[in-house]
């Protein structure tokens, strides 16, 4: 973990109240696709924990949805100011887990932590199956990124207006990918319908209401099959087996 | 320049220490930053049985401040002794405080007189104050009669100094407080969150999963800073002052309005190296104040 300030490069509209802000800063501690950073806002007490979509040596990109008055905040926000972030937070996404062929399952935000978790799986020679869902074309993200980088594509919108009409799950059966490994990431009942109904071993990144962000304060407590875990710093990510939805 | 601190013959180098609840075992900030610099630390709230706490979600954003209804997530005192001490030990060597929670008298006892033979902590400070859980915790701190037996009959089994951590949530403090006095404690941590409560207006419900939840953060500093001040002008035992401290100026507030040793809770949510932050500041802020030992502040006003 570490905190500094960081400068914002840009801050864009990707999509409906949905923006990607590309920030300067350190970033080694980031070590693996899935963590986050928690940025703090003024006038606001606690941090808003926020992934990190992809990363170099000296800048970080996060999507966010304006969805309160902390959001709305940096939605306004101009290239030149700066947030101060505390950066490489939770466990990140087990790459190796996965052999040769790997299933993403997102929805919504949730595609932006797998997004280097794809990066990295096919620049280990793995092939990766991408299935992404939003409500509605408006809200989708990062699907012309995801062909770009060499990922076989799906999509599923509830109303429709891109791909197959319904849920991931949905897309998921229409598809029928083969892969040895999943990961999903996006609203808890999708991640829940996605680990119960693929067979195989997966991980999921999970979501909690958080305090500190880094494991000191046990506000964002679940149950797992192996104990009391605590979503910002055990997890976010947890194996399928390990979930009790 | 001395910021060195004397609480019931335990040293403390400087007299600042992470809030129990706010900064875990210690243990897990262990890799972040040295320890050492801290003065002391209050560990996790600890109960004789491992316990999970209340469903999430049990954190909810105030204006300055936080709610929690965490509900004393901890491994029990077993764990405690035989690992999280252990662990904090080979890293850090200041003082050490073990905050110790109870469901009944027995318990508080038992639980307290099992910490004191622990060789690696220094102070038992006893959680009278906890909101968030039921049938324990804050209902022997919002009585003096409750308060004084539970300060009693942990004294008797103790030969540590014994600490109670009071609540906000009573009418007379310093009725308390004496009663603690009286019983025996070696002194006071004042004081523990203020029960409080959100709603989502959207999904019309509670915010926190256990409806109420304590109210920590700088918002909460003035109400601690005058409990801290009365107790102290009432009571001749030493007070570990809490409540919304987030800077060495709060610090320093806190020791003229009458505690000892201050603790910072919330301020470690909103940035985990804020205590660090605070001991380094601490200094700085004694020069420019003209302090040149911080025990000439205990209790000026």
């Amino acid at each position: 973990m570490e905190k500094a300030l960081y400068t914002i490069l840009s801050n864009e509209l990707i999509a409906d109240k949905t923006f990607r802000m590309r920030l300067a800063g350190p970033t080694g501690s980031l070590k693996r696709a899935g963590q986050f950073v928690d940025v703090a806002i003024d006038g606001f007490y606690l941090r808003r924990p926020l992934a990190a979509q992809e990363w170099d040596s000296d800048s970080l990109a996060v999507i966010y949805k304006v969805v309160g008055e902390g959001t709305a905040i940096m939605s306004d926000m101009a290239p030149g100011q700066s947030l101060e972030l505390l950066c490489g937070l939770g466990n990140g996404f087990d790459a190796d887990a996965c052999r040769k062929s790997a299933l993403i399952a997102c929805g919504g935000l949730g595609a932006s932590p797998v997004f280097s978790l794809a990066k990295e799986l096919l620049e280990a020679g793995k092939k990766v199956c991408v299935v992404m869902g939003f409500n509605t074309a408006a809200d989708a993200v990062l699907v012309e990124e995801f062909k770009a980088m060499g990922a076989d594509v799906h999509l599923a919108t509830m109303d429709g207006s891109l791909g197959v009409k319904g849920f991931v799950t949905d897309a998921i059966k229409a598809v029928q990918p083969e892969f040895d490994y999943f990961y999903t990431c996006g609203p808890a009942p999708m991640m829940k319908a996605v680990c119960q109904s693929l067979e195989g071993p997966g991980e999921a990144s999970l979501e909690e209401r958080m305090g500190c962000g880094c494991g000191i304060c046990y506000g964002c407590t679940c149950h797992t099959a192996s104990g009391p875990k605590r979503v910002c710093a055990d997890g976010p990510v947890f194996k399928k087996e390990d979930i009790i939805w | 320049m001395v910021t060195e601190v004397n609480l019931c013959g335990v040293r403390f180098a400087n007299p600042v220490i992470p809030a129990s609840g706010t900064f875990g075992f210690g243990v897990e900030m262990a890799g972040e930053f040295d320890l050492n610099v801290l003065g002391g630390i209050s560990l996790k709230g600890t109960t004789l049985e491992a316990r999970f706490g209340n469903e999430c979600p049990r954190i909810a954003e105030t204006p300055d401040g936080v709610l929690n209804s965490v509900g004393l997530q901890n491994p029990g005192i077993d764990v405690l002794l035989s690992e999280k001490i252990p662990q904090l030990r080979k890293v850090y060597d200041g003082v050490v405080i073990a905050n110790i929670s109870g469901f009944g008298l027995e318990e508080y006892v038992k639980t307290c007189a099992l910490a004191d033979k622990c060789q690696g902590i220094d102070i038992l400070e006893v959680n009278v104050s906890c909101p968030n859980v039921h049938g324990g915790g804050m209902a022997f701190g919002t009585s003096a009669a409750a308060a004084a037996e539970v300060t009693a009959a942990v004294k008797a089994a103790c030969r540590k100094p014994v600490f109670i951590k009071l609540s906000h949530n009573v009418t007379d403090i310093v009725a308390i407080a004496k009663a603690c006095e009286e019983a025996g404690a070696d002194g006071l941590t004042l004081v523990n969150t203020l029960l409080g409560m959100r709603i989502d207006i959207n999904r019309r419900v509670p915010i926190l999963a256990n409806r109420y939840g304590g109210l920590s953060g700088r918002a909460i500093f003035p109400v601690a800073l005058r409990m801290v001040n009365q107790v102290a002008r009432a009571c001749n035992i030493p007070i570990m002052g809490c409540g919304g401290v987030s800077s060495a100026s709060d610090v320093i507030e806190m020791m003229m309005a009458g505690a000892t040793a201050v603790q910072v809770g919330a301020e470690n949510l909103k940035n985990p190296f804020a205590s660090k932050e605070i001991v380094e500041e601490l200094p700085v802020l004694m020069q420019k104040l003209g302090i040149q030992n911080i025990n000439e502040i205990i209790g000026v006003v």
